[in-house]
């Protein structure tokens, strides 16, 4: 429409802009073609990218820990590990009242799992803590109850945490006594009222009434004034003893320097952990030696799958070119023993090639009985890297087979005999004319192999030993065995970053738009 | 104190409250997970068959049990628990309970007694590792060897293993650290007592490591229960480590050439948990058919089926013979005394700590 | 009819048998001579055999039994890329992931000429078919008939002395089927080349031919010049084939030296010259073209027989009247003439007689 500058927009029929009638038309059909296709796109969200991304997610995720211990994250923000001397008894007050709450939740065991990841023995440490943690504070509740009965009265409790001042002029017990209260009643159905206050709440009023001695608490009842006076000639709780009684990891500074790390609401952890590294005060380092182990499994699967993807092109080659040109009635027969595999169950197959491949196996027997190799220096083919290499090439072949067929079914007889007739040898012809032409096909299988390969674990696993096995065996053992996902869904995000790179770097090579799966 | 003791007395008093009024409304459907083959077998015949004709129950079978943990933690995410009863190892039950992903059980007024009158607390005693786990059969991981490969003497020490001078050729392991470590240590001169006080320390794991070093290269890994008895079978090891119950199988029922070395053997616990986030009928249809699975009678008859040990003292008496094979499974229980001359306990709560840590290195030591 | 080996044959065919099933014959004793230079067109309906007879030439199947002889030299063995023989395919089979000019380039590479020589061939081979200006275009990116032409300097820029040509104007439409036409035997004579030529196409054959081989049943029915073809064909399969044609079902009545009488299925009596009927007694097909066909009694020479007829249809076609004709009970009688100012228009329904020249009336096989 270069005319529209010089007389205006161009009108249509019934005098609207003639772009205007023409959007008009094309938006009601691309608003049919989305509702056409609308079910489908609602489908893969739900099924495939909202799970993806929640995996994803879950590899920077780290809430867990500032959630189950607010107050003791809060206070270890201030906290400096390179004193080399682990908190005072004011973090354990903070700590035991974190605990109580997560101990009664059943929050604190989960914690201990997560931070065992990080450090060893964190999960025990929770897990008797936990179950200790109400005797945490005990003295202060005798001392309080000792002296005036009033305090071990619930609705006493409740009245003067109702109170307007109450949370002003006694911070900490507001804290506590809120925790006790939402606590019970969700937890247990109880009521407050009913219910004399966890020894926390009274390890808190200690702190607020001892906090400042010329803190004036006129708006409250008199009880808290007369406690307040005797309040700070209280025996005080070693709490710090406690924990360290529990378990001596709590007097030391690794313990708290984790929790400290990993105390942010996100965490590159996982993704450190996941090529071999891990946070430390001084920020990212590696493990130490005997820990390394992810590097070498995301090269491993690299160099295997690109091992298999060639050795299925090897294979499948020529007998996908046989299969597009051989006369109909052999090439079908030669198509179901392709698709043969493929109603075969998995683990069928793989241990097929046990028997197969193992020392006492038919293929050991053969060439033994041939002479080929002595009795007791039989081939050793599978529980490693070979045999993964040869039962994944078995298992994958279908996968570049049909492609490459699809492909090689749409390049003519025609064009060799040209090639011939033009002056080429054979080979010339096939390697100049007929191969390039078969290269989509030969890219399609390509992708659909490495990509299948990358994420296979039940056939490395079987025959793999220790030398076949990929990175996803490690995602299935982290997924499904120790249970840490995060580190499971980092290892996950890179592999799927390393496929996402291989494909932009195929792109740029050879061309998306180079990759055909059929005609 | 007063506060606790109130608070433990009312939720007791809360779910006695739940037993008792679920007891006219549980649902007629259950599924329960197991890990299939011969092992569902027994539980089928022994607890499922008969519940279901007693109350009408249709029970669904799963054989899901060595996924269980990650998958009940994604289901509980999902908001969507389909499983009733699970089997599990206690390991996984522990850390199930952890997560809170397990129901807590008082075995005093959720268990049947025992026949001799003894409180379930009493009868199952040490084995209730975790309180959200009911303890089922004790099994072991323990070693067997093939007599036709072995040489003269047949090994009678878990040591075997690794002397390869003795006894040249394959052997089989589980691919994980525990047991394996262990066993390195306890035949490098270490002490049954100070095994795990020393493999918390840097130099005692290096120490398993490098006996473990000694006979890397002679080692068939195994991920699957069935992988050594099939090793040994076909001749590919000449001993290898597995459960009991398939050494039973491989010697007693297929009449393979192996013979049972009972040393070292680390027992173990399976049994059930019942998942957090049931509906208040289904939760009283599991709890039931665990009342009724786990009593004396019950966990006695499965030990017709398979060769793994009643987790109820009072059930040993009641062990018979086999039911197809009419062999006395006593004297081939892992608890059987003449067996459990040398053994170990899976230490559940240093594993729980160690699990991680270790089984990096141990990978890590796999691949090198 | 055949040719038998001379000193001036270039390309031979000697007693060559096809079979590929071991059962049926596809060529049955096929003998062939043709010197050089020539343009010949193996014309035939498919299966007749003659692709079957190109591609022994060309190498891609062998001869059962016989021996194909390309200069004297017996070619039975020699492997196809070997021959040095230039070959257009029906579907232009240009390479699609090569360009123009690599194409072009590619006979002569596996030649191992040198890369000035090639370019200056390929550029030399392109502007023979006007097509310098898309040296770097993809085969795709051509039109039907570029892409045609592209094969054509494909097959002729490594300098090939015999260049086969396999139905290659097949899949255009008939306006630039005919300017190709031109252009090919055009291009044939001036570079002196030797073409064999296969078509299903008669009039392709006629226009562009020194000489067309009409097959079928895996034989070479007649080999002739065009005109001779037309005029003269030697059996009813070709009079048939080539151009339109009207045939009559008799029985040869009389032999008179090089005329005969012809008694037709329904009794009438008409003159013929007897091609293939020996003997009195011999069924006949008697073959009439249609525009040789007179009406016009003034026509037609004294004494000749006439045939009654009824006009059926009459059709305007422009240059010529085409009117059908129920003649001997037979209504599918075609006759054509020319749309000149003296012309009769016949009607339908009308009677008339018609007859022709003994010698345009051909009596052959049955």
């Amino acid at each position: 429409m270069t005319d529209t500058a010089n007389s205006g927009p161009v009108l249509a029929a019934d005098g609207r802009p003639l772009k205007a009638s023409l959007n008009r038309a094309l938006r009601r059909q691309k608003l049919r073609a989305m509702l056409l296709i609308a079910p489908l796109l609602i489908f893969i969200m739900i099924t495939f990218v909202v799970p993806i991304g929640q995996m994803l997610f879950r590899s920077v995720e780290n809430q867990i820990v500032s959630e189950v211990l607010p107050r003791t994250t809060q206070m270890l923000v201030e906290w400096d590990a390179s004193s080399g001397e682990a908190p005072d008894n004011t973090f354990f007050a903070a700590l035991t009242k974190d605990l109580m709450v997560a101990v009664e939740k059943k929050q604190h065991t989960r914690l201990g799992s997560r931070l065992n990841y990080e450090t060893t023995g964190v999960s025990s440490l929770f897990r008797k803590s936990g179950r200790k943690v109400d005797d945490m504070g005990e003295g202060y509740t005798d001392q309080f109850v000792a002296f005036d009965p009033t305090w071990a009265d619930p609705a006493f409790w409740a009245d003067l945490m109702e109170a307007p001042s109450a949370a002003q002029a006694l911070p900490q017990t507001t804290d506590a006594y809120n925790a006790f209260a939402s606590t019970i009643m969700s937890e247990d159905d109880q009521d407050p009222r009913a219910e004399q206050p966890w020894h926390t709440v009274y390890l808190s009023l200690h702190q607020d009434l001892t906090a400042d001695p010329a803190a004036d608490f006129s708006g409250l009842p008199a009880e808290i004034a007369a406690a307040q006076a005797v309040a700070g000639g209280f025996a005080m709780d070693d709490l710090a003893a406690a924990y360290i009684d529990i378990d001596e990891d709590w007097g030391t500074v690794e313990t708290w320097q984790t929790i400290q790390t990993y105390s942010s609401k996100f965490t590159n952890g996982y993704f450190l952990n996941a090529v071999d590294m891990q946070k430390s005060p001084d920020g990212a380092e590696w493990r130490p030696e005997d820990q390394q182990i992810y590097l070498t499994l995301f090269v491993r699967t690299m160099i295997m799958s690109m091992t298999i993807t060639i050795s299925c092109i090897l294979l499948g080659y020529p007998v996908a070119w046989l299969l597009a040109n051989l006369p109909m009635r052999q090439a079908n027969l030669l198509m179901i023993l392709v698709l043969l595999p493929f109603w075969t169950s998995l683990l069928v197959r793989t241990s097929a090639w046990k028997v197969l491949l193992q020392q006492q196996g038919v293929i050991n027997d053969i060439v033994v009985w041939l002479g080929l190799v002595a009795d007791d220096n039989r081939l050793a083919l599978i529980n490693n890297a070979t045999g993964t290499i040869i039962a994944m090439t078995h298992i994958l072949l279908p996968f570049m087979i049909l492609p490459l067929y699809s492909v090689m079914k749409t390049i003519p007889p025609t064009y060799l005999r040209a090639a011939k007739s033009l002056g080429a040898t054979n080979w010339t012809a096939f390697w100049r004319v007929y191969f390039p032409q078969s290269v989509p096909g030969i890219g399609a299988g390509s992708i659909l192999v490495f990509i299948l390969s990358i994420g296979y674990y039940i056939t490395p696993e079987i025959v793999g030993g220790t030398k076949g096995v990929f990175i996803s065996n490690r995602i299935a053992y982290h997924i499904s065995s120790s249970l840490n996902w995060g580190l499971a869904a980092a290892l996950g995000a890179i592999l799927l970053a390393m496929v996402l790179l291989l494909y932009w770097a195929y792109d740029r090579i050879v061309g998306i738009d180079n990759v055909k799966l059929g005609g | 104190m007063k506060l606790t003791t109130t608070l433990m007395a009312s939720t007791a008093m809360v779910m006695a409250g739940t037993t008792a009024f679920a007891g006219s409304h549980m649902a007629n459907e259950m599924t329960i997970v197991s890990w299939g083959g011969a092992y569902s077998a027994s539980q089928k015949a022994a607890y499922h068959d008969p519940y279901s004709e007693a109350n009408g129950v249709t029970i669904v079978n799963d054989e899901s049990s060595a996924e269980a943990v990650a998958k009940l933690r994604a289901m509980s995410e999902a908001g969507n628990v389909t499983w009733d009863v699970v089997d599990v190892v206690a390991a996984d039950a522990i850390r199930l309970c952890d997560e809170g992903l397990a129901l807590e059980i008082d075995p005093d007024t959720q268990l049947a007694d025992g026949d001799d009158g003894s409180k379930a607390s009493d009868d199952f005693g040490d084995l209730l590792v975790s309180d959200c786990f009911i303890p089922q059969i004790v099994y072991s991981t323990t070693a067997g060897y093939r007599t036709d490969l072995v040489g003269d003497t047949a090994p009678t020490s878990i040591c075997a293993f690794f002397d390869l001078e003795a006894y040249p050729g394959m052997r089989s392991l589980e691919k994980r650290p525990i047991n394996n470590m262990e066993w390195a240590l306890l035949c490098d001169g270490v002490a049954k007592a100070d095994v795990y006080d020393v493999l918390e320390t840097e130099a005692g794991q290096s120490q398993a490591f490098a006996k473990l070093d000694t006979i890397k290269d002679n080692v068939v890994w195994w991920s699957a229960g069935a992988d050594t008895p099939q090793l040994l079978a076909d001749g590919e090891v000449i001993m290898g480590t597995t459960y009991n119950g398939r050494l039973f199988a491989l010697i007693e029922e297929q009449n393979q050439p192996v013979g049972m070395l009972w040393d070292a053997q680390v027992f173990d616990l399976d049994g059930w948990i019942i998942p957090t986030g049931l509906s208040p009928e289904r939760e009283a249809r599991a709890l039931d058919y665990i009342m009724f699975a786990t009593d004396t009678q019950r966990l006695a008859d499965q030990a017709k089926y398979i060769s793994y040990g009643p987790a109820r003292a009072s059930s040993a008496p009641l062990v018979g013979k086999h039911a197809t094979l009419g062999i006395d499974m006593a004297q081939h229980m892992p608890t059987d005394p003449e067996n459990a001359k040398n053994t170990f306990l899976y230490n559940y709560e240093w594993w729980a700590d160690y699990r991680d840590d270790l089984d990096a290195k141990f990978q890590a030591w796999l691949s090198q | 009819m055949t040719n038998t080996k001379s000193d001036t044959a270039f390309v031979e065919f000697e007693r060559v048998q096809k079979s590929y099933d071991g059962e049926n014959l596809v060529v049955k004793d096929l003998n062939l001579s043709m010197p050089k230079g020539e343009f010949l067109t193996m014309l035939g309906p498919s299966g007749s055999g003659k692709t079957t007879c190109l591609m022994m030439l060309a190498g891609f199947e062998t001869a059962t039994h016989g021996e194909i002889r390309l200069d004297g030299v017996s070619i039975n063995h020699i492997p196809p890329h070997k021959r040095g023989i230039g070959m257009v395919f029906q579907n232009y089979a240009l390479f699609p992931h090569m360009t123009v000019a690599e194409n072009l380039s590619f006979p002569l590479e596996v030649r191992k000429m040198g890369k000035s020589i090639r370019e200056e061939k390929v550029m030399r081979a392109l502007s023979m078919v006007q097509m310098q200006d898309f040296a770097g275009r993809r085969p795709t990116q051509l039109s039907g008939g570029q892409q045609q032409r592209i094969a054509l300097a494909r097959a002729l820029v490594f300098e090939p002395e015999l260049v086969l040509m396999d139905e290659p104007l097949g899949a255009l439409d008939k306006q630039l089927r005919e300017t190709l036409q031109f252009e090919i035997t055009h291009l044939a004579h001036e570079l002196g080349i030797t073409v064999v030529y296969v078509t299903h196409d008669q009039t392709e054959a006629l226009t562009m031919s020194d000489r067309v081989a009409v097959f079928d049943d895996g034989r070479i029915q007649q080999l002739a010049p065009p005109d001779e073809l037309y005029e003269s064909p030697q059996n009813s399969f070709v009079a048939q084939f080539i151009g339109e044609n009207n045939t009559l079902d008799g029985v040869v009545q009389e032999i008179k030296g090089n005329t005969c009488i012809v008694r037709l299925d329904s009794g009438d009596i008409i003159d013929a010259i007897p091609v293939n009927v020996s003997a009195v007694g011999d069924r006949t097909k008697v073959s009439i073209r249609p525009e040789r066909v007179e009406f016009d009694k003034n026509r037609l020479k004294e004494g000749a027989h006439t045939l009654k007829a009824e006009v059926l249809e009459f059709i305007y076609m422009g240059d010529i009247f085409r009117t059908r004709l129920r003649v001997a009970g037979m209504d599918n009688f075609v006759i054509k003439s020319r749309n000149a100012p003296d012309q009769t228009r016949l009607v339908p329904g009308q009677q008339i007689e018609i007859g022709w020249l003994a010698q345009d009336c051909r009596a052959l096989d049955a």
